[in-house]
């Protein structure tokens, strides 16, 4: 039996999208605040171009995401994080 | 008596003196509103992040208090007024946030135990 297997070639692999469970990772850590003031941890939340990523990437709840967007905007406003960001902001 | 968070930028042209006395003017004047601060943090000279008045590095510092309410209204004017000011942020801290900033206190009096 196993050598049928073996016969069929596929051209290109079948690639089943695993769908990766997302999960808000504030939740899941118990994190209750996010501070506006270290750049590391709220650069993740960024792409290259410096803006907010959506909920629907990064998973979060709805709570923990207007607490992000927040915390990354006061950031901004004291110039800890560009409003554009150029794209070599990730090797910071 | 809420507490609260203020950070603001200073210009780097200042020299050393003159940059601590301004700090030393608002925590001044903090005191004589009755205010009890809690937490001082020097961050010294960073680079923005976007250039802020064609400067484009800047001299932090973070106030953590308690104070009235109304305090916050006269605490802002004067640090508009202050032209040697170049930025400033004051945010109401709630129950996670103090939480939060003590336990970031207690982690940094632990490292600097250690290095001594």
């Amino acid at each position: 039996m196993a050598q049928t297997n073996s016969d069929i070639r596929y051209l290109t692999p079948i690639t089943v999208d695993v769908r990766k469970k997302k999960y808000c990772r504030f939740k899941k850590l118990g994190i209750k605040y996010i501070d506006y003031k270290d750049p590391q941890y709220l650069f993740r939340f960024v792409n290259d171009q410096g803006k907010i990523l959506p909920r629907r990437l990064t998973g979060t709840s709805s709570k923990y995401q207007k607490k992000v967007a927040q915390a990354i905007k006061r950031a901004r406003h004291i110039a800890i994080m560009p409003y554009i960001g150029d794209n070599l902001k990730e090797t910071k | 008596m809420n507490q609260y968070e203020a950070v603001f930028i200073i210009t780097p042209v200042l020299s050393e003196e003159q940059m601590k006395e301004t700090v030393n003017k608002f925590e001044q004047f903090m005191l004589d509103k009755g205010c009890e601060i809690i937490h001082q943090e020097n961050w010294g000279m960073r680079k923005l992040a976007y250039p802020i008045m064609k400067k484009s590095s800047g001299f932090y510092h973070v106030f953590e208090f308690k104070a009235e309410g109304q305090f916050i209204k006269e605490f802002e004017i004067q640090l508009k007024r202050d032209e040697r000011i170049i930025r400033f942020l004051t945010v109401a801290l709630d129950k996670h946030a103090i939480e939060y900033s003590k336990k970031r206190r207690e982690l940094k009096n632990n490292k600097n135990n250690e290095e001594k």
